[in-house]
């Protein structure tokens, strides 16, 4: 009796304010849509560090005749240079931290340009001899990139030392300025959002003030009285949240998945295992919020 | 039973207290007539009862609960024991009577058994076994508030409280909501009723505590109503908001 007299309630409420209730329904579902796509998207910078992180090498360019003359002054690297290289990275003190490196000479570099490059007009103008003779070093912790630089900077023949880390950070800390913008835009939403719930129970407890000071008049508990405006603003939120969960779940599947994922087929994404992570917590976001919202609004009425 | 001990009540922005030192006890079983003008304090009395005022001073007990003292989360549980009636009726304009009834029920989480039975047995008591599903609006007033009192009592109260009643009611009409609550009264449920209207006082033969500006003018036991005070204030418009 008591269940079905609280879910008339909230019925009885949720139709007699549509529009309130709807624009609730539209509100969560953007805020959240929003908050679960920043989620991913830090969800997918984490994935692509991982990733990156492990396949980035240090390299050690070596001298050639085109190089700077104030780093390289006797120009070309000669073998003796190679061979000084090649027995510091065997050095029991460097070869503690090498996984595996490995020379590209030459004509190696300029095939790798070649297909990098392939209908750049720069592949044309390019001659071997231009391209540095290259040691790439893969080390066990990629973290430890200044040992080498430590090492080899300064050699004669040897023109620069270069973490592929650094190229990346670059672009992490794009990638991640967007995504707190866009967790800045979400919270501004997830305010927004309280608001108009709180609003919207205030003027449902308003427009059924009778109904409460009958109850009141007759001795329903608090919490009674509460629970069809808080479940309410709750039953609003949650539809609003399913909605924007299938939102994001969507966005994996048909953007990410379906579109990045075959253009990019070298970069790992997110896929819909970490979409179902995040979905439940949108979900118990919206609920808790708009329970807390309400709840707090529904209070004044219920000054005994 | 009820019991109200040197009872101060000032309100905020006014300098003059609704209540001044006003000590009272009421027996259960008893009818009690609050009489007096308006602003003399008889509504501020039925507050302090149903403790939706606090006093400024002074003790109130009901039913053994000391009415300052409560915590809040406990009114809820001590409102159940009463009944409350207005002169407003204050009925849900979109239920029917029997929803209406039921509405007490339901909010105290009784069973819908319990509920499709002690309904229909009310109304009929209170004369309205067969308008059970009407609406309010097509009912007249003196039925409004037989659904009213129907509400008040179906949880069976030991204490009902009436605010002018009879205040929007024709005198016919009037009589017959007297004779409901005499009828209650006669189950044992101790009524109090704050009134203006003269002839039902001096028909009933009942105590009768008669307020003025705040303190008690007068407490006679089977009394008429014959004013301590010269009373200039009988001519008083039905205030309560209409369905």
């Amino acid at each position: 009796m008591r269940l079905g007299f609280v879910f008339r309630e909230i019925t009885q409420g949720l139709r007699r304010n549509v529009s309130m209730v709807i624009s609730i329904i539209l509100v969560t579902f953007l805020s959240l849509t929003f908050v679960g796509t920043a989620g991913l998207l830090q969800a997918q910078i984490g994935q692509m560090k991982t990733y990156w992180y492990d396949r980035a090498q240090v390299a050690v360019y070596l001298c050639t005749n085109t190089s700077p003359a104030d780093v390289c002054p006797q120009g070309e690297a000669s073998s003796d240079v190679k061979a000084t290289v090649e027995a510091k990275l065997k050095d029991p003190t460097l070869a503690s931290f090498v996984s595996k490196y490995y020379f590209e000479d030459h004509k190696a570099a300029y095939k790798k340009f070649q297909e990098q490059f392939k209908g750049n007009s720069v592949a044309k103008y390019v001659t071997k001899d231009q391209l540095n003779e290259t040691f790439w070093v893969k080390l066990k912790d990629p973290n430890k990139s200044a040992v080498i630089a430590e090492t080899f900077t300064g050699i004669a023949g040897v023109e620069e030392v270069r973490d592929q880390r650094s190229y990346l950070d670059q672009i992490f800390s794009i990638l991640n300025a967007a995504s707190i913008a866009a967790i800045g835009i979400a919270v501004i939403m997830l305010a927004s959002s309280a608001l108009l719930i709180s609003t919207t129970i205030r003027l449902s407890a308003f427009s059924r003030r009778r109904e409460i000071g009958i109850m009141r008049l007759v001795g329903a508990s608090n919490f009674f009285i509460q629970l069809p405006f808080i479940l309410e603003g709750v039953v609003a939120a949650a539809i609003g949240s399913v909605l924007a969960g299938v939102a994001v779940l969507a966005l994996v599947q048909f953007f990410v998945q379906g579109y990045l994922a075959q253009k990019l087929p070298l970069t790992s994404f997110v896929d819909l295992s970490d979409g179902l992570v995040i979905v439940p917590l949108l979900v118990l976001a919206g609920v808790l919020l708009a329970g807390l919202a309400s709840g707090v609004a529904i209070r004044r009425y219920l000054k005994i | 039973m009820i019991s109200i001990s040197n009872v101060t009540k000032t309100y905020k922005g006014s300098p003059k207290p609704a209540l001044d030192d006003v000590s009272l006890e009421i027996e259960k079983g008893d009818f009690v007539f609050l009489v007096g003008a308006s602003g003399s304090g008889k509504s501020s009395l039925l507050r302090l009862m149903l403790r939706e005022e606090v006093p400024s001073k002074g003790e109130v007990f009901v039913l053994g609960e000391n009415l300052v003292a409560i915590p809040s989360r406990r009114v809820p549980y001590f409102r159940r024991k009463i009944g409350v009636v207005f002169q407003d009726f204050r009925l849900l304009p979109n239920k029917t009577v029997f929803q209406n009834v039921a509405f007490t029920l339901e909010v105290l989480g009784k069973s819908s058994a319990f509920i499709s039975e002690a309904v229909p047995e009310v109304l009929n008591l209170v004369g309205l076994g067969e308008k059970a599903d009407r609406l309010p609006s097509e009912l007249s007033g003196g039925e409004q508030q037989r659904v009213a009192v129907a509400r008040a009592i179906v949880n069976k109260p030991a204490i009902l409280l009436a605010d002018e009643p009879t205040g929007n009611l024709d005198p016919a009409t009037s009589a017959g909501i007297m004779a409901l609550l005499e009828k209650i009264n006669q189950t044992g449920t101790t009524v109090v009723m704050a009134t203006h209207d003269v002839g039902t006082v001096d028909r009933l033969k009942r105590r009768v505590v008669e307020l003025s500006g705040g303190l008690i003018m007068r407490d006679d036991r089977k009394s008429g109503y014959q004013h301590a005070l010269p009373n200039t204030d009988q001519i008083d418009l039905p205030a309560g908001e209409q369905e």
